[in-house]
């Protein structure tokens, strides 16, 4: 690389902060903007925070405390085992909100290889794989985790599994669409014939242009990945006992609807806060950056 | 239309023919052997033998393969391990409770989604179109297994207006209707949402088309104009997200199947992985991958015989 | 006898710029059973005209002063409810695109009954209203059309369909926004002779927008020239195109492909364009394209009659 090269690379990455933050900014503007960021960064704190805001050990299971309703010391109550609620739901945010990272970002980025492969691949595999994609989406998403299940037991690697299939046809469509495209396009036919070979094409001239969008929709994705976990941890089929989990604490509670119903909202509460957070985020990030967007979902 | 409906179906035999290669290579792959898993610990080395052959887990995998596929296109699923009941029926007996629970969810969905998208596009830029946008989102966002768990709580068990658990007296269709409220309400929340926003974003464009104009220029009534000029072309793609939509109300339902206590095939799907009762899963599962893509199909076919222009092209 | 009576009349639109006056002192009249053309570029304000006469504005347009002069009522000045009994019953509109301008889900016949929806007719006798209808505009098996749908007829056909609604009440005015722009050739004068055959026939007056000068000259009885919102000529169409007054009636008489006489490489246009309305320049409005404008055409025009009823608003006017 010249120095001239490195030289517009360091402007062309300081201009990029810029917008980001004008971008930011624009988001916060908004009135659903602000409140998704204001819901998101409670949840992002207190999962962070855990171990410094949550007063009680998660897991220590203390038979006095059973059934306690919320209170000064227990703000959200305690479960059938005595356990600080608050606590369990501080902790339970780790999970949701690492899961959700961890999963998203193995769905793109199989996503992203599989989708280069479909448009740049040769025709029968661009055919084979949307096939494939198509009949991953022909199941309906609980079932398709309900299968899996029984093929690796209930955990977190199911859960991450049922999050890549879900995910991934979307991703890869995206991708292979773009992908056909700029095929065509001049700049690429262009590079092609100056030599450029086939991975420098893919990762200067394709990828950069479709990432931004593709971002969009995988934050916009990540209230369902969120509700996906929460959802197979409610059945038993995610995170495994005491580990804290909101899908298992809304279990929990759903148990002892009846007597104890500060458990169930305890539960509920985090999964509706974090989802409703992300979403109009993403909503409004998606409406500031990218309006053609519009109607994806 | 001929043309065009032979495709949609071939592409949907395809997609069910790969659905089945896929739910078999799953079982294939479940570690352990499913004889033993089938009749627990207790069970002799002879017993399993005996249902290992019965099962045809003897045989090459792909004779097992042809068999489960020729099978499934036939109808039979297999046996169930202990009762030896045949799958198809025992998912047969629930599929009708399941289909209800769908139907109640669509119910709500259009019922609530269609006048609010089109009174938000009516009033487009009024506060009503802002808070029913922002409630569309929010109903979107929060999982059907929340909406599940909390309208229990509230309606079933704080206030006790409506029934918490089961599917109400066989035979009494008022009170399976009642049941149905709460379970169905949970279903179809969350399309209540992606309705209204479709409707809404599909009548501001038939709003602003030649023929309105017209029509406004005829001095036809905005009632009219509302619901016979312009609604009946914005809810036609209503039809195929609805086609989406039941897809991912088959998962919902699984969810306020076991909330609620009702039968239906998520339940029976569901008890089935905890009793390790596999050819009960694979056959319940085929059977609503068999049923999302026929309803897709039939989405797609049904837009096609509504919108006149369609119908006209192919 | 004049049916509509337009004096005055200034709409403008709030935009982000600023107020853009898309109409100014606009005036002209449409006397009983008469055809009154309106002819001008894109964008000259045609369309606006019919939708301040319609009351069909845009949401940010307002009239802003004149007044609308119909059956002795002013326009401007009724309210929602009252503008809409007068249309489709006193003032109706054919429009330019006829694939567009029929509900595309709607049969013939339920639309042609809607329009009806004041009468108290029974429903057969109303069926039987429109099938006379498009009889009359010469659609074959009109019983039998009526349970079709749009999209089964051609373009021609349509616009029929279109002209039949628009006359189902028998309107005292009938506005046709360039309803042959859409159509070929040979459609068009079909098209046109139809259009006349039933004005004669039903005695209503036509208010017909078009930027077909060829067309105009044929059909209609006077014609109003506008330029950049303002009417800068109007009068009887012979008087006016065979002794146009302004410099611009002039040039889009020359520009007409119809007077082009031998084979030129290219239609001659008018160089420029049309000004910003949000910042109109004083004085003469089409002045900055003009090729004989002078100091005089700064000052605002003097409307000067050159005939009767042949009104110019051009300082030179009359002075060659």
């Amino acid at each position: 690389m010249s120095a001239a090269d490195s030289d517009t690379l360091h402007s062309a990455t300081a201009a990029g902060h810029l917008r980001i933050l004008r971008a930011a900014r624009r988001v916060a503007s908004e009135p659903l903007g602000a409140l998704g960021i204001a819901l998101v960064a409670l949840m992002v704190g207190g999962a962070v925070l855990a171990d410094w805001l949550a007063a009680y050990e998660p897991n220590r299971i203390s038979p006095r405390d059973r059934f306690l309703g919320p209170s000064w010391s227990h703000l959200l109550g305690t479960d059938q085992l005595g356990r600080d609620l608050f606590s369990r739901v501080l902790h339970g945010g780790r999970i949701a909100l690492s899961v959700a990272l961890f999963s998203t970002a193995t769905s793109l980025l199989i996503g992203v290889a599989l989708g280069l492969i479909a448009g740049y691949g040769p025709r029968w595999l661009d055919n084979l794989l949307l096939l494939l994609f198509d009949s991953v989406k022909s199941f309906p998403t609980v079932m398709l985790a309900l299968a899996l299940v029984t093929l690796f037991g209930p955990s977190l690697t199911a859960v991450v599994v049922v999050v890549v299939l879900v995910n991934v046809p979307g991703y890869a469509r995206i991708i292979r669409t773009q992908t056909l495209s700029l095929k065509e396009s001049e700049f690429v036919i262009a590079a092609q014939s100056m030599g450029a070979g086939m991975g420098r094409i893919l990762r200067v001239h394709i990828l950069p242009n479709v990432l931004g969008p593709l971002l969009i929709l995988a934050s916009m994705d990540i209230p369902v990945v969120i509700a996906i976990e929460a959802g197979m941890s409610f059945l038993g089929l995610g995170v495994r006992p005491p580990t804290p989990s909101w899908g298992s604490i809304l279990n929990d509670g759903f148990t002892a609807i009846r007597d104890t119903p500060w458990i169930a909202i305890a539960g509920g509460l985090p999964i509706i806060l974090t989802t409703l957070g992300f979403t109009f985020l993403g909503e409004t990030m998606r409406d500031v950056f990218d309006p053609r967007l519009k109607g994806r979902r | 239309m001929l043309n065009y409906t032979i495709k949609r179906l071939a592409l949907a035999v395809v997609i069910v023919s790969v659905a089945m290669f896929l739910l078999f290579s799953m079982i294939y792959l479940i570690p352990g052997d499913p004889a033993a898993v089938a009749l627990g610990p207790r069970a002799t080395e002879a017993m399993r033998e005996a249902l290992r052959i019965k099962m045809g887990l003897d045989q090459p995998v792909w004779v097992q393969f042809w068999n489960f596929f020729a099978n499934a296109w036939t109808g039979d699923l297999g046996r169930e391990v202990l009762s030896e009941r045949p799958v198809s029926h025992v998912v047969m007996e629930q599929l009708p409770f399941t289909l209800a629970l769908i139907a109640g969810g669509i119910t709500w969905s259009v019922a609530l989604g269609i006048p609010l998208g089109c009174w938000a596009a009516v009033k487009r830029g009024s506060w009503a179109d802002r808070v029913v946008g922002v409630l569309s989102v929010a109903v979107i966002a929060v999982p059907s297994f929340v909406v599940a768990i909390y309208a229990l709580l509230i309606f079933a068990v704080t206030l006790r207006w409506l029934p918490a658990i089961g599917a109400g007296e066989p035979g009494s269709a008022g009170d399976q209707l009642i049941h149905l409220i709460l379970p169905s309400l949970a279903v179809g929340l969350g399309w209540v949402g992606y309705i209204a926003r479709m409707v809404r974003a599909s009548m501001l464009e038939v709003l602003e088309a030649q023929h309105i104009r017209t029509a406004r220029a005829f001095g036809l009534p905005d009632r009219m104009i509302t619901y016979q000029y312009a609604l009946t072309i914005a809810i036609l793609p209503t039809i195929t997200l609805l086609g989406v939509g039941i897809g991912q109300m088959l998962s919902s339902a699984v969810f306020a199947e076991i909330v609620f206590a009702r039968p239906g095939v998520g339940k029976l799907v569901y008890d089935a992985i905890l009793t390790r009762n596999y050819p009960l899963v694979t056959g319940a599962v085929l059977v609503t991958t068999v049923l999302f893509v026929l309803i897709n199909l039939v989405a797609d076919l049904l837009i096609g015989a509504l919108d006149p222009r369609v119908r006209s092209r192919f | 006898m004049t049916v509509l009576a337009v004096s005055g009349l200034n709409v403008s639109f709030a935009t982000e710029g600023g107020d853009l006056h898309a109409l100014r002192d606009v005036s002209f009249v449409v006397p009983e059973k008469r055809v009154v053309g309106v002819v001008g570029e894109s964008g000259c304000g045609k369309s606006t005209l019919i939708n301040a006469i319609l009351g069909l504005l845009a949401d940010n347009g307002r009239v802003s002063g004149g007044r609308i002069g119909f059956e002795g009522q002013d326009l401007t000045k009724l309210g929602a409810r009252q503008m809409r009994n007068l249309r489709g019953l006193r003032i109706s509109t054919v429009f330019q695109d006829p694939m567009g301008a029929l509900n595309p889900v709607l049969s013939v016949g339920r639309q042609m009954r809607n329009i009806q929806y004041r009468s108290d007719l029974a429903r057969s006798e109303k069926d039987a209203r429109s099938a006379d209808l498009l009889a009359r505009v010469r659609i074959p098996d009109p019983e039998e059309a009526l349970a079709r749908y749009p999209h089964e007829f051609s373009g021609g056909m349509k616009q029929r369909i279109a002209i039949a609604m628009a006359l189902m009440m028998e309107p005292a005015l009938l506005i046709a926004d360039e309803p042959t722009t859409a159509l070929d050739a040979t459609l068009e004068v079909a098209t046109i002779e139809l259009l006349k055959n039933l004005q004669e026939q039903i005695g209503c007056s036509v208010l017909f927008i078009s930027h077909h000068l060829g067309v105009v000259a044929e059909l209609c009885d006077d014609v109003v020239v506008m330029y950049a919102g303002e009417v800068v000529e109007r009068g009887a169409v012979r008087e006016v195109f065979r002794r146009p007054g302004h410099p611009y009636t002039a040039r889009l008489l020359e520009c007409d492909p119809a007077r082009q006489s031998g084979r030129t490489r290219s239609l001659p246009t008018i160089p420029g364009e049309i000004p910003d309305l949000r910042h109109r320049p004083p004085g003469c409005i089409f002045a900055p394209r003009c090729t004989s404008s002078t100091d005089d055409c700064r000052k605002a025009p003097p409307e000067r009659t050159l005939g009767a009823g042949h009104i110019v608003r051009c300082v030179h006017a009359g002075a060659a």
